[in-house]
This record gives structure tokens, sequence and C-alpha cells, in this order.
């Protein structure tokens, strides 16, 4: 009985202690950018505001799930990072929330028309710019040359060298797809996808698995982001990457307050501290190369040089909208994946 | 039954009714305005503000059962108002549990009923709980008081607990989770909307005869019979090896079959890479020596098949040495003994009598082939499966749950089906040997037209397996691999440094959070499956109910169902309330449970099947009632089971990925879900190394539950009877 009321005692001083620690304030995170990225903006928050930080890590795909999942019920508070299009969808279908930071004035116009184009309800963080990168041993050992344009790619020397995502599983592979699009026309354009489903080994299920193989010396040309393939290239695999010569699309790194938010005004601070120089200047500290939506922030020697980069005037809101979206998923599910390789 | 009613009274009036938002196991709640702040008050004080009403009813079941005090059970009004209480209080608690959602009303008839008040409620929490489980166990103290199973309470109170955790756990998230093939995507249920995504060519085409892709159906059935004969009969070499050879490296042989069962998802995946990949190890060697071009042909359904077998050859093996090791030499004795030779013997004796064991083996590498998803994920290449397919279903860029379900319902008709195969196959054949007299004997050996082939695959094998695990080991100490194989330990302290201050241990390697959260959650997890899994075969053994059939078929079900589906029901099922539990440890708890339980039921089965029905019996005349006896009399002599229960469900914790994938949350990081997070960032040395970790402490683990356990040699049969079945 002694025991028990000893045991008793103790956990009451704990209770007592934990107090004053439980009443900090907190947010929950969810984080669909890289993992040492997204520990590094968590513990950086937290260091900034005292604001306790609870981060998840998942793909943009993942996380929209979670949030659809619980919308009735929302966990999280806030969404960072991951291309913009799911984070369209959410803005679409009223699972994040509307805010307008008074960062807004330091942002590159970019980034604030990613945010007006889903009434506020989402905003751009950074940007990276569609491309391809190869690796260079095995396009030597197999000696061919070296691509630079899109069309490139479609050459029969090509065949079985060039990998890409699922565009129905992946969202960098379904800008892939939108992009080719809107620089070819939408007929021109399936006539590319065509031509490169013959010379595809493989269509991944993650976006960024076509130039992690590459590195690998698993796979010779990868499609994916530009920024995927400077992060190859800087851990020190054989990777050079490529600016396509016809102009390419791009995507939009964003983030979004989720609606219902139970920690509403950790996550406006969080959002207003994620827009600042200081905050985006950390990407550079974990080799994120992706251009940041802070005009005063640093990008690195090594990211593409976006003014070099033709970009073409990307659609986000008709490509973005789910109905497009479908439309042509389903097309290339009919005219392209079906064909004989 | 005084216990119960004080339980659910507890339950009304002193502790929260409402889930308390910090977790579980937090008691801020006692501090902040505890017991009039309307997130944390008791149901009573709830009542006693004007809140929540619907509440109130409860407190008529909950007062009946007291006007039952000093009335002996023999009363008729005893089990009546039992059962009405019980009943009452249980069915009105789900009733408004489900009625009443965080927003208001869920049904559009209970609207039209009684119009939209502004009424909410949140997850049940421990009040609700308490309430739940008195209400409960008071209904089954009644049935057991009109009589049922000889009026027996332990037994009646058991069966209520099972099946209803086995419902809310298992069956709702599943049946959650199907009805959504049917909904249309405005929101209506339609048997249209089931059948355009039923009859997709995606699933079921058959394009791979003249050049393009298969269905995803096909592509997993195909492989899963592949893989089933296949680890099949390599699981059967291994055992003729193990029991039936004079080869010397026996016990190596064991040790090598048990690493593939604790590794967890993915490295296998990554040391074929290595080895066989484009610019793999053996793939460059020999495109060298012969001059060929490096092909990709281990991405698609040769390296699936690969690393398959290797992982799920072991799970045969496991199982086709206890039926290969229980066929009576005696019985072998006397073939001979009739003439027959070495070879006869073993076709028209021995490999009949494993039948059991070979269906068994056959439908768990089925099983575990069709639910795998780590090696499809790495490895598939083009080479669509279903399990893959659901989890891109739901998290790619289609997001469509409808799909996910269609194939998830496919995915559980293929494995339910192969479960049902198996029991025709078998049929109602008895092939047990071992009679527990003259067990005496020695197995004899292969004849050698057996044994030179048999010999020779299994060395082959085994050489392979070491191969590959020797390219794991080697993986998490090279610094870039395949491109820098400069030794280095640096991924280790990536994952495990540790710094040490003044107030004591800082954990800074990047895995220790995951890491402390795996290993107790899985610490958790193994015994309350080992306790439900035991009851239950219990139960099943020793007792005979109504309904025991479905019983046995509904604690056997979540063993068929693969993880992602589990992974995806639970989300959905378990955002809302009535129980609320998305996002903490205790959904992570409760799916390894009920995903693990089913082993824990055949162990317990299997042994107990060998303990005569006498022990129990002289227990009951003595004077004990069930619980004493199962806790006394069948429980020690169940240490073998247990322990196997324990072992299967904490490894199992440490390396299931597909369903967990779903259920981790920012406070709850699972070290499976960490390590694809790496594959996923090309961060391939720190997941290696963190797999490799986890593999010794899993070893440690197994050891150390060994000796807490421990190894009683109990003075019974060592044989293991012939009549397992999964």
């Amino acid at each position: 009985m002694k025991k028990l009321t000893n045991t008793l005692a103790g956990s009451l001083i704990a209770f007592a202690a934990s107090l004053g620690a439980a009443q900090a304030d907190k947010l929950t995170f969810y984080c669909s950018a890289q993992e040492d990225w997204c520990q590094l903006m968590a513990r950086s928050f937290e260091d900034a505001t005292g604001i306790d930080v609870n981060m998840t890590r998942k793909s943009s795909g993942e996380t929209f799930a979670q949030i659809r999942a619980e919308s009735s019920n929302p966990k999280g508070d806030v969404w960072w990072g991951g291309t913009g299009d799911p984070h369209l969808q959410a803005a679409e279908e009223g699972l994040t929330m509307e805010y307008v930071s008074p960062m807004r004035d330091q942002l590159h116009d970019w980034a604030i028309s990613q945010a007006e184009s889903a009434g506020n309800k989402t905003i751009g963080i950074y940007s990276g710019a569609l491309g391809y990168g190869y690796n260079s041993d095995l396009l030597a050992a197999n000696n061919l040359p070296e691509p630079a344009c899109w069309k490139d790619l479609l050459k029969p020397e090509y065949k079985g060298h060039v990998q890409m995502a699922n565009p129905n599983s992946s969202g960098t592979a379904y800008t892939t797809l939108a992009s080719m699009v809107q620089i070819f026309g939408e007929d021109e354009g399936f006539e590319f996808m065509k031509g490169l489903h013959a010379n595809i080994n493989q269509y991944t299920k993650s976006g960024s698995a076509p130039i992690k193989a590459a590195g690998r010396g698993e796979n010779t040309i990868g499609i994916v982001f530009m920024h995927d393939a400077v992060k190859q290239a800087v851990s020190g695999f054989p990777v050079k990457v490529v600016a396509p010569c016809e102009g390419t699309g791009y995507e939009i790194g964003s983030m979004s307050i989720i609606e219902g938010a139970r920690n509403e005004e950790e996550a406006k601070k969080f959002y207003d501290w994620a827009l600042s120089a200081e905050a985006q200047n950390l990407a550079l500290e974990v080799n994120a190369f992706q251009v940041p939506s802070n005009k005063g922030a640093q990008t690195s020697e090594s990211a593409p040089d976006m003014s070099q980069i033709k970009l073409i005037d990307y659609d986000f809101k008709k490509y973005g909208s789910s109905d497009e979206r479908k439309r042509l998923l389903q097309k290339w599910d009919e005219d392209v994946s079906v064909l004989p390789q | 039954m005084i216990f119960w009613i004080i339980v659910g009274w507890v339950g009304y009036v002193l502790l929260p009714w409402y889930m308390v938002e910090d977790g579980l196991w937090s008691f801020e709640w006692l501090f902040n305005g505890y017991p009039f702040d309307e997130d944390f008050a008791p149901a009573l004080f709830l009542i006693g503000q004007g809140e929540k009403l619907w509440l109130a009813p409860l407190l008529i079941p909950l007062a009946l059962p007291i006007l039952l005090l000093g009335k002996p059970k023999s009363d008729p009004i005893y089990a009546k108002i039992l059962i009405l209480a019980g009943a009452l209080g249980f069915g009105w608690l789900i009733a408004q549990g489900f009625g009443i959602g965080i927003r208001g009303f869920n049904f559009d008839w209970l609207k039209a009923l009684f119009g939209e008040p502004k009424i909410r409620q949140f997850g049940m929490g421990y009040g609700a709980m308490l309430c739940a489980s008195a209400f409960l166990f008071l209904l089954t103290q009644g049935i057991a008081a009109r009589g049922a199973v000889n009026g027996d309470v332990f037994v009646v109170s058991a069966i209520g607990g099972v099946i209803t955790i086995v419902t809310a756990f298992v069956f709702f998230p599943i049946a959650n989770m199907l009805f959504s093939a049917f909904v249309t995507e405005d929101g209506a249920y339609s048997v249209s909307a089931f059948a355009s995504k039923f009859f997709d060519d995606r699933l079921w085409g058959l394009g791979c005869f003249w050049g393009a892709k298969c269905g995803a159906a096909w592509n997993s059935l195909f492989l899963a019979i592949v893989v089933g004969l296949i680890t099949t009969v390599l699981g059967l070499c291994f055992a003729l090896v193990v029991t039936r050879s004079g080869l010397r490296f026996k016990r190596g042989i064991r040790a090598l079959t048990v690493l593939p069962i604790i590794t967890p998802p993915f490295v296998i995946g990554l040391a074929l890479i290595l080895l066989f990949g484009l610019s793999g190890s053996v793939t460059v060697f020999f495109a060298d020596l012969f001059g060929v071009q490096p092909s990709r042909w281990l991405y698609g359904m040769p390296g699936v098949l690969i690393a398959q077998t290797l992982a799920f050859t072991p799970i045969a093996f496991l199982v086709l040495i206890g039926v290969v090791e229980g066929v009576s030499p005696s019985m072998e004795e006397a073939a001979q003994t009739l003439r027959a030779n070495r070879w006869q013997t073993f076709r028209t004796v021995s490999l009949p009598l494993m039948r059991p064991g070979l269906a068994n083996a056959f439908l768990l590498g089925f099983i575990e082939s069709m639910a795998d998803f780590g090696n499809p994920l790495v490895l598939g290449g083009n080479f669509d499966v279903l399990s893959t397919e659901i989890f891109f279903a739901i998290v790619g860029a289609q997001y469509d749950q409808g799909r996910a379900a269609v194939l998830a319902m496919v995915l559980l008709f293929f494995t339910l089906s192969a479960f049902y195969a198996q029991r025709a196959w078998l049929g109602k054949k008895s092939y047990t040997t071992v009679s527990g007299k003259g067990d005496a004997g020695v197995h004899p050996l292969m004849p050698n037209g057996l044994a030179i082939p048999v010999l020779a695959i299994a060395t082959i094998w085994a050489l392979f397996t070491a191969v590959v695990y020797g390219m794991i080991i080697y993986g998490s100490v090279v610094e870039l691999w395949g491109v820098n194989n400069t030794l280095t330990f640096k991924h280790y302290v990536t994952a495990f440094s540790v710094r040490f201050e003044e107030e004591g241990i800082r954990w800074t390697g990047a895995a220790w959070d995951s890491f402390w959260t795996t290993i107790s959650i899985a610490a958790i997890a193994a015994p309350l499956t080992a306790a439900v899994g035991l009851v239950t075969a219990y139960l099943l053994t020793r007792q005979n109910f109504a309904g025991k059939n479905a019983f046995e078929f509904g604690t056997m079900l979540s063993f068929a169902i693969p993880g992602t589906v589990i992974g995806v029901s639970y989300i959905l099922a378990f955002n809302v309330p009535p129980i609320e539990i998305t996002g903490t440890g205790v959904i992570l708890v409760v799916s390894f449970i009920f995903r693990n339980m089913p082993v824990g039921v055949r162990a317990g089965i299997a042994s107990m099947s060998q303990l005569d029905k006498s022990l129990d019996e002289s227990s009951l005349t003595l004077g004990a009632n069930s619980w004493q006896t199962f806790r006394r009399v069948i429980l020690p002599l169940l240490k073998p089971a247990i322990l196997a229960a324990l072992v299967y469900s904490f490894v199992r914790a440490m390396t299931a990925i597909s369903a967990v994938i779903f259920l981790v949350s920012a406070e709850y990081d699972m070290a499976t879900s960490y390590i694809i997070g790496r594959v996923e960032n090309n961060d391939y040395g720190l997941a290696i190394a963190y797999s490799t970790t986890l593999i010794f402490v899993m070893l440690a683990s197994v050891g150390l539950l060994q000796f807490l356990v421990g190894r009683v040699q109990i003075g019974r049969r060592t044989q293991i009877g012939a009549e397992r079945t999964i």
C-alpha cells in the first residue's frame, strides 16, 4: 500500500511539473518536401518562435489524401511543400483556408499569381522547372549522343534508355504531360508522348525516381524537375542536367493552411515565417535547389539559372483543375499507355 | 457483477466522457477545469449543465442492475434485467455514437426527424469506453445467467469481448471501406460506379499476350501462384535437408531461414539491385565476360519473383519443418518393413502425410505475395500488381478511393478463394500420425535420387541468401552505394549518434525518434496480441457455442486482408467519432493486434489441441472455474505458443509497412516508414544502416523474450501434430 501511495505521489508531482511545459503552443505541420528540409523547417521554426512543432513528412499526394480523409475532423494545421496541383485541388475542394499574409510584398509575381488563382487559399514558396538529366557514364558506355531538346528523346537510339513517372500516380509526370500539351499543342503533344512511350523503359510510381535510378546507374535518362537532377549531381552521382531547348513547364511548390485547423494562430505564424527570406535561405543547407519565392532569399550556385531557361506560360488554373486533369489522364491512358513498347 | 456496475458508474460519473485531445496518457485534464469544463467533463456533469442531453438515457440501464444486488443468480428476473440493461446501454451508446457526429446528425433521416439543432460530439474517451465495457459484460453475465455455455461467466464474457473487438476493428472498417466501392463522385450509391471500376482494362486486361501490358489482377494472381509453388518446394527442400540428411550445417541453415523474417521490407530488393541491376556487380561482371549489353531484366516480374522467394521461403520452411518432423517415423518404418524401397516410402507414405503442411506453406506464400508491397514497389518496373495499385489509387495523382476499394475487393476475393481451395484439397482426411505412444524411431534418410537434387538446391539457395545478406551489410558501410565504395561508418553515426550532456544523454541521431516509437509500440502490441490470440484459441478449441465457425472465420479474416487495405480502411473508419484514434499511437497498436492475432490464434490452437482435455476436466472436477483452469492449468502449459505469438507479433510490428504507412503521424513515426522516406530520397546508406540495426535489435529482443518467457520443457509429446492448419 505504501508503495502505491509513493507511486501516486510521484506521478502527481510529475503531472504538476509537466503542466508548465504542456501549456506551450503547438503546431501540427504536414510537410511534402524532402525529409531533411522538413526537419530543418520544423526545428528552425521552433527555435524562432518557441512553438512546438509536430511534423509528418509524406509526399504531396499522400498528404492530400490524408487531409481529405481527415476533412470532417482535421488533425493538421499547415501543409508546406510539394507540387502546387494538389494544393490547388485542395483549395478547389475547400479543404484549405483563405489567408492573405502581410509578407506578400516581398514575393515574386509567380508566387502571388499562384495564390490569386486559388482564391488566396494557397501560396507559392518555391518553383522548379521541368527538364531531364542523364547519367553521363552510361551515355558514354552506350555511345549515345548528348540530348539537348525534348524532341531528341524520340530518337530511336534512346530506345529503352528513358524513364519517367506515370502521370496517373505522380504530379511531376502530370506536369510533363501538361507541359507537352502546352508546348506542342494538344495533338502534337500527344504524338510526342506516343513517340516517347516507345523509348520508355519504365514508368515509375514516384516523380523523382527516374533521376535517382539514373544516378545509381540503373537508367540512362530521367525526365524530372531539374532541381532533383541537380541534387543528384551535387551528391556525387555522374548526372548531367538538361534544360530542353523548346522551353519547358514548371511547378510552384506551395503552402496552405488547413480549413478548421486546431491551431490556426500558430499556423498563420508559420505561414508568415515560411515566406520570409531567412526561412527560405534554409533550403541551401539541405541541397534543395528550387528557386525561392521571396525576392530577398539567396539561390544556390548549383541551382539551374531560371533566367537562362525558356519557361512557357504555364496555365496553372486550367491544367490544375480536376476536369482537365481527368481528361488528359484518360486520353493518355487510352491513347498512349496501351501502345506496345 | 458488482465490479462491472462500479466500472460503469465510474465511467459515467468520474472520468472525462470524450477523448482528451492530448492523448491517452496525458493527465492535463485533471487540472484544466475538470469536472466542469465541457471538454473534460464526465457524462453526469455534462447533463447537469444541460449539455449532451442524449447521454441521459444511459442512466436507466446503469441503475437497473443495482436492483439485483442481493438477489440470487437463480432468480429468473436476474438474467432478464442484466440482459435488458446491458443491451439497452450498449445499443444506445453505439446508436448515439454513430448518430451524432462532429457536425451534428450523421444521417439525413435524423435531420428530417429532429431538425438540425446545433449539437456535436467528438470521439469516445475513457468514460465512454468504461461504460461500454461495463454494459457489454453486464450483458454477457446476463446471458450466462440464462444458462448459455453451462452458465460459465468467464467463457461467455470472453466470447462477447472477442466478438465486440473483432467487429469494431476488423468487420466495421472493412465493411466501411468496401461500401465506398459503390460510391459515385457526388456521393450517391450506385452499382454502375462499381461496375465501371471493376471491368477496367488496367485490372483484367490480357494485353501481355500480344505485347502490351496485362491487368494488375492477372499479374498478382500469376505471381502469387508461382511464388507459392516455389517457396513451398524450396521450403520442403530445406525441411528435408534438416530432418532427413546427414548434412552437418543444419544449424546454419536454420539461422539463415530466420533472417528474412526479421528483415525490414525493401532491403532485399535493394540488395538485389546492387547485385543484378543494370549497374549491379553481377550484371556488369557477366556483361564484360561475354561482351553483351547489360539489361534491365531485373525490373518487373523476375525481380519481384526473386525477392519474394527470398523473403517468403523461410515462412514455408517454418511451416513445413513441423510437419515433416511430425510424420511419425513408425509409419515410414512400417512401409520399409513391407519391402518398399526408400523412394517408394517417400512417395507413397511420407509425401502424402505432408499434404497439410504443403497446403499451408503454399497458402502462406500465396497470401504473403498477394499482400507484399515493398518488393513490387522497388523492383516492379512496369509489372503492376494489386497491392501497389491500391496504394497509388489512394495516394497517387488520381485520388480514387472507390477504385482502391474495388481493387481491395479483388485482392480479398483471391486470398479468400485460396483459403477455401486449401480446405477443400485437404478435405476431412486425417493426417494425424503422432498418437502419443510409440513415437520412437528415426526418420529414414532421403532416397539418393531425391537427396542429391534437394541438397544441391538447398545449398545453392542458402549461398544465394548469404550473398544477399553480405551485400546488405556491405551496403550499410560504404560511402555512396554503387558510386563511391569507400568504407565508412557515417550512416550509422547519422542515424544513431548520441551526445552526453549534463542533463544526461541526448539522442541526436536522425533515427532515434522513430526507433523508440517503434520499440515501444511493438512492445505494447506484442503481449496484447498474444493475449487476444490465446483467449480466442482457447474458446475455439475448448468450448462449443453457436456460431463458432463464423467466429473462427472472423478472427482469421484479418490475416487474409492485405495490409494496404487495412491501413486505408482504418484511416477512413477511425478518423471520425465514435472511435476517433487516427494520429495516435493507439491506432498503430490496434492495427498490429488485429493484423497479427491470427498467428497467435493458430499457435494457440496447435498447442492446445495437444493438451489432453482430461487436464481441464480434472481441474473443473476439483472445483476450479474455467477462468482458474485457464490461468493455472492451460496457460503454464502454453509457454511455447505464448513465445511464438509474442515473437511473431513483436517482429511483425517492427517490420510491417503496408498498413503502417497510412497510420503513422507526426508524433508516432515508425521505423519502416522512416526507412521508406530515406529510400525515396536515394539515401540508401542510411536506410540500410537503419535496417541492419533493426535486424540486430530484433535478434536481441527475440533472445530476451525467450529468456523472459522461459524455455520450459513440458513433459508431453515433443512432436507437433500434423493437423495444423493456418
